[in-house]
């Protein structure tokens, strides 16, 4: 047991956690002397939901062991603490893919699970929960349980989405995606305000099995929205020749004294995104890491922001006030001069999510990144907040460094009924952030 | 295709080495003392792409097994041509010094054994003319120092016996690899402060898989360890004695 100085993604905290490493699944030992435990993954959640400030954190990364994979049905069970990238590793060369990624590959099975994550195909194949087909779940008051989704005692829709509270996964069972090669099939289209973007996400939500933009949050105005739209299927049978996997990774070697992330280089960084191609439509076929994961090639990155770290704001607004909300965040931030390096917006797809706590539901989701500035960010975040509030909306803890705790209940009023699935013998610093 | 017996399996490095050889499709046999972390291992092994993965519950200091243990895992992979030792106690110096069962377990566990297994090893693959002999040794084993001498000792003992086997099986076509980690970071570590010179198991087994497929002989893991042994080799003993080593 070590006592370690352990950061989320946003390196906005600073706690002092204890820390266990166990290396085998049936070497697991929740009762700690240091207060409450919680699994930690990789630590990519980027507010406080995989903290627990002065309690102990269980590091999953070396649960890391294979139990079957089936190459002829397409499933995969693994415990907890294996990668996404290590999956990829594993399945793509044998012509299968996950059936739902987020927008990094370094995240563990289990951190997948516990905050039920979404990708750019949440409209085709729902949540990453949704492809779960078991799982095993430690608990300090009951014997080892084995889960499936029909599971009629509410612990397994508890479980996903349900940010590590309800016990430890040890392992889980996926089910996995066909694709034919390693490639994708992409168009990026220009678009000039917010109105084009639902036309264009409307349009392709049919065709095309991946939709994403990204928003230039310092128009203003007429231009209110700009952005690229992304729309992309993994490549067909027949495609040759498509680029091979990028060699090399970068690494930011150290912190900056001061954010990277200002005015003037996100004012520099949008124009030169948006005119980096010239034609108004692109057709490209990338290798599926640089397309899902283009951060992920500069490990990392977090460290730009500075010393001060980053906060993450992430919504989801209904689809009855999207159009208007999204144009009312959007001007609330071009108006604060405190742009977002990364402003993403997505349609979400109506599939159910399975988790009791799980974030997406039909509407649109926008992601914002903001340099952590004291009062200054408080402000614009908390005015961001009222504006989702008010559109019936809400925000997603594994993001959250700072929503209020009336905010949390208001958005999730089902976390009474999550309350009775927490293990006694887990909490987290998020968890006691938002409940009295 | 390889086929590789690993005493010492479910250690850290020996995991991470043998998920290595696992990926490029060979064959496996593991030994180690806990059934269950072989369990665990065989079925991730598989996982990722190994032919055949069996293995046997053993401790490595019960010699009169030895020789069963290498038919067995002849018999599971039709032969073996690459035998990796791994195993190795890491006890507090002080222990050592007061207690001589613990002195004595140190000595046979980290050398007597594993010298043991290299010289039956050794009598297989100098009639079939092929394989190679990997140890995991120590830069513990490079110089005495007061604070693990005892360990370093058996782990030096180690390098030596390397050194003669490598000579006498060379003109055989049979390689003998000195792996010399330096400080690794996994559950034997535990409870040591981390500092930069740390490296992960990982970063260890890159190593110790090309060593043992390409080329080397003594191979410093990772390699800036072999200037750092020089160094401390070269400091005269007048001085060396007086350090706080």
């Amino acid at each position: 047991m070590a006592h370690e100085n352990i950061n989320s993604w946003g390196r906005h905290f600073h706690y002092r956690h204890h820390v266990q490493q166990p290396h085998w699944r049936h070497q697991i030992n929740l009762d700690s002397q240091h207060g409450s435990v919680l699994p930690y993954g990789n630590g990519r959640s980027y507010g406080d939901s995989c903290l627990n400030d002065a309690h102990t954190l269980i590091r999953t990364t070396d649960l890391d062991h294979i139990l079957e994979l089936d190459l002829e049905q397409g499933t995969l069970h693994c415990e907890s603490g294996v990668l996404l990238s290590d999956i990829l590793d594993l399945i793509v060369p044998h012509g299968w893919f996950l059936s739902v990624t987020p927008g990094t590959r370094f995240i563990t099975l289990g951190g997948a699970i516990a905050n039920d994550v979404h990708g750019k195909n949440h409209h085709r194949n729902g949540t990453f929960g949704n492809h779960v087909l078991q799982m095993e779940l430690l608990r300090s008051d009951k014997p080892i349980q084995t889960l499936t989704p029909d599971d009629d005692s509410g612990l397994f829709n508890a479980t996903v989405g349900g940010l590590g509270l309800t016990g430890l996964i040890l392992s889980a069972k996926i089910k996995l995606q066909a694709i034919h090669n390693p490639w994708m099939q992409t168009e990026t289209i220009r678009f000039h305000n917010l109105s084009e973007f639902f036309d264009l996400s409307h349009e392709s939500d049919q065709p095309f099995e991946y939709t994403v933009s990204w928003i230039d949050c310092l128009a203003k105005g007429e231009q209110l929205g700009k952005g690229l739209f992304i729309r992309s299927n993994h490549a067909s049978a027949d495609t040759r020749n498509g680029p091979i996997k990028p060699a090399k990774s970068h690494t930011m070697p150290l912190t900056p004294p001061v954010s990277m992330v200002n005015s003037i280089s996100l004012r520099l960084f949008n124009k030169l995104y948006y005119a980096r191609q010239k034609q108004d439509r692109k057709l490209s076929l990338n290798h599926y890491e640089p397309y899902f994961y283009p951060l992920d090639g500069l490990h990392h990155w977090n460290r730009m922001y500075g010393p001060k770290g980053f906060v993450q704001h992430q919504c989801q607004l209904p689809n009855e006030h999207c159009a208007d909300s999204t144009a009312e965040l959007l001007k609330q931030i071009a108006h604060s001069g405190q742009g977002s390096f990364l402003a993403v917006l997505k349609m979400f797809g109506d599939i159910p999510s399975p988790g009791l706590m799980s974030f997406p539901r039909p509407g649109a989701t926008l992601a914002l990144d903001f340099p952590w500035q004291g009062s200054r960010t408080t402000k614009l975040l908390n005015a961001l907040d009222d504006v989702v509030r008010e559109a019936g909306g809400r925000l997603y803890p594994a993001k959250d460094s700072r929503m209020s705790m009336e905010n949390f209940h208001h958005f999730y009023p089902q976390a009474k009924q999550f309350q009775a699935f927490i293990d006694p013998a887990f909490s987290s610093s998020f968890w006691r952030r938002v409940n009295p | 295709m390889n086929k590789i017996i690993i005493f010492g399996a479910s250690s850290a490095i020996a995991e991470q080495t043998a998920r290595l050889f696992a990926r490029n499709g060979d064959r496996l046999f593991l030994i180690a003392r806990q059934e269950a972390q072989l369990q665990i291992m065989a079925s991730d092994l598989k996982g990722r792409g190994a032919e055949s993965v069996d293995y046997a519950v053993a401790d490595a200091t019960e010699y009169e097994r030895h020789e069963a243990l290498f038919d067995a895992a002849s018999t599971s992979m039709d032969g073996f041509n690459i035998l990796l030792i791994a195993y190795g106690t890491l006890p507090n110096q002080t222990d050592c010094q007061n207690d001589t069962a613990t002195l004595l377990h140190t000595l046979n566990t980290n050398f007597t054994s594993a010298a043991a297994l290299m010289e039956r090893a050794a009598g297989h693959m100098e009639k079939q003319k092929e394989g190679v002999i990997a140890v995991i040794s120590s830069v513990a084993g490079d110089r005495g120092r007061q604070s693990n001498y005892v360990y370093g000792s058996a782990k030096s003992a180690l390098s030596s016996y390397a050194s003669g086997l490598r000579n006498r099986l060379f003109k055989s076509g049979v390689r003998v690899v000195t792996i010399k980690p330096g400080f690794v970071d996994t559950p034997m570590t535990a409870e040591f402060d981390k500092g930069a010179l740390w490296a992960s198991p990982k970063t260890i087994a890159e190593g110790i898989y090309k060593a043992i497929t390409v080329k080397g002989d003594i191979v410093y893991l990772p390699g800036f360890w072999r200037l750092i042994m020089m160094i401390i080799r070269t400091i005269p003993e007048f001085i060396f004695k007086r350090l706080g080593l």
